[in-house]
């Protein structure tokens, strides 16, 4: 069945592009396994000593991703903190995703790309008038995503914080020059992130349209929770 | 009941109300009103003029309401000073510094002259109209408590090494803003590098006497914790005296220098001043 509508076009996911639905990045029982759709949001609690798989099934596919402490959600991922602590803007295996008031929600457990993002920030319909231009102010962002699925757990705008994007490459060049380049991800490749308290994962399927960074292609992403 | 050592200075209400009024004493951290008042009035503005003059003490914080419009100097007295700042709408709190827009929309991770202080919602709160330092961080934010507690053994705001973000805390509630309220801040007068690996290096601060100025683009609150960098090397509490002034100027038009550096800045500013238009701010 085919609608017509007037709304303006989507951004899409190309349909010849490959796909590689992958599986957990470590052993354990599985306890959740859901799929995002491209443009969508997603969110779930992950109890104490779980890990979360996101699976980047399309290559380059930013989950754009916030964190909270679930049984206190003013606290909650800072990514200033997780910086400061470790002394290094990139987030690799072993990173300690820290909370604003410093302590451990998640660590990194598993990746399979060289470093992933936390410096970047997430898209959104006010600051792509910004980067792109005002023609681009009815296309969906990060932060609708972010706002629908908060509002979902009793959040809002004052709980958006800057946030990681799994999948996504932003380096800092040596004058400072920083800025969304060609992503090192591929299809089928994977984070991991064990809680280290029960922690509430919001997460924003990025549907970017202005950025060749997922060739312009948004893919599903796949959430696997698993229980050692 | 016991006195103690003070004599029956409280032993009435009058010798109480005398005992505090002979108390009265100038600190070197304090707040100076009238602003023209100030022992360090800003070089080449007329101290009449000022709307606030104060030096916020080693581990201490401010927290000011300011104008559309207003200029904000803040100057590291003695070079050891950090001034972590949180900056917010103040008729729409929820509308508060985003420094990875602050950062990615400019193209530029390093604070300095021109860079505008973006929310999340595509405007620009305030502008960074000078500075003499270049010495600053949008990655770290302010201490935690839990870095405190770690390096220096305490965070707590009444102890001897706060926290930043005990800091903030408590000059934020002062406006009715929560915990959920304070993003990562900026921190002016201490400053780091990336290296290509990603690893941060400590550049520290540029010496004393260093200003930053930044010019209000709307109606905010400001909020400023004066305490030790998280990444300062330093075993020690090291903070110093933070001075801040402001005075009344204009928000940046569409065709100041700031505002038309760049495609972003110039729709930023379109939007910060299309908002405030139909505001009435």
């Amino acid at each position: 069945m085919s609608l017509t509508t007037t709304v303006p076009p989507r951004p899409v996911h190309a349909p010849d592009s490959p796909l590689d639905w992958s599986g957990p990045l470590v052993p354990g029982r599985v306890v959740l396994d859901e799929r995002v759709a491209p443009r969508a949001a997603w969110s779930g609690v992950v109890a104490t000593g779980d890990v979360l798989t996101i699976v980047d099934v399309g290559g380059n596919q930013s989950a754009d991703c916030l964190l909270y402490a679930a049984d206190d959600t003013a606290e909650r991922y800072s990514a200033a903190d997780t910086i400061a602590w470790q002394g290094n803007v990139y987030v690799r295996t072993g990173t300690v995703l820290r909370s604003n008031l410093g302590r451990p929600l998640m660590t990194v457990a598993g990746n399979e790309v060289d470093r992933q993002d936390t410096i970047g920030g997430a898209c959104g319909k006010e600051s792509n008038t910004l980067r792109y231009g005002h023609h681009t102010a009815y296309q969906h962002a990060c932060r609708e995503n972010f706002l629908a699925e908060a509002a979902r757990h009793g959040l809002g705008v004052r709980d958006l914080v800057s946030n990681l994007n799994w999948f996504m490459n932003v380096p800092v060049e040596a004058d400072g020059s920083l800025g969304i380049v060609d992503g090192m991800s591929a299809p089928g490749k994977r984070v991991a992130l064990r809680a280290e308290r029960d922690v509430l994962v919001v997460v924003s399927n990025c549907p970017q349209m202005n950025n060749p960074c997922n060739d312009f292609s948004c893919t599903p992403l796949r959430m696997i929770v698993t229980s050692p | 009941m016991t006195t103690g050592g003070r004599e029956g200075a409280l032993a009435d209400v009058g010798r109480a109300r005398a005992d505090a009024r002979g108390r009265a004493a100038v600190s070197a951290w304090m707040p100076y009103l009238p602003p023209a008042d100030t022992p360090y009035p800003p070089e080449g503005i007329d101290p009449a003029t000022l709307t606030w003059a104060e030096t916020v003490a080693p581990g201490g914080y401010t927290h000011l309401r300011v104008a559309r419009g207003t200029r904000l100097r803040l100057e590291d007295a003695d070079g050891e000073a950090c001034a972590s700042v949180l900056v917010h709408n103040a008729v729409e709190p929820g509308e508060r510094l985003n420094v990875a827009d602050t950062q990615k929309i400019p193209w530029q991770a390093y604070l300095g002259a021109g860079h505008p202080l973006l929310s999340g919602d595509g405007r620009v709160l305030a502008t960074i109209v000078a500075d003499t330092s270049g010495r600053h961080d949008a990655f770290c934010g302010a201490s935690s408590d839990a870095w405190n507690e770690a390096k220096y053994g305490d965070a707590a705001a009444e102890g001897p090494s706060p926290s930043g973000h005990a800091l903030l805390r408590l000059a934020g509630a002062k406006h009715g803003l929560e915990t959920r309220d304070l993003p990562p801040a900026v921190s002016f007068f201490k400053g780091v590098r990336v290296a290509a690996d990603g690893t941060l290096e400590w550049t520290g601060s540029a010496g004393p006497g260093r200003r930053v100025d930044l010019l209000a683009e709307l109606p905010l609150i400001v909020l400023i914790a004066n305490a030790p960098h998280p990444r300062d090397p330093r075993p020690d509490y090291v903070a110093g005296p933070l001075r801040v002034h402001a005075w009344r100027s204009r928000p940046t038009a569409l065709d100041d220098a700031v505002a038309v550096a760049s495609p972003e800045r110039e729709r930023a500013y379109r939007n910060t001043i299309a908002y405030a238009g139909l505001a009435g701010l």
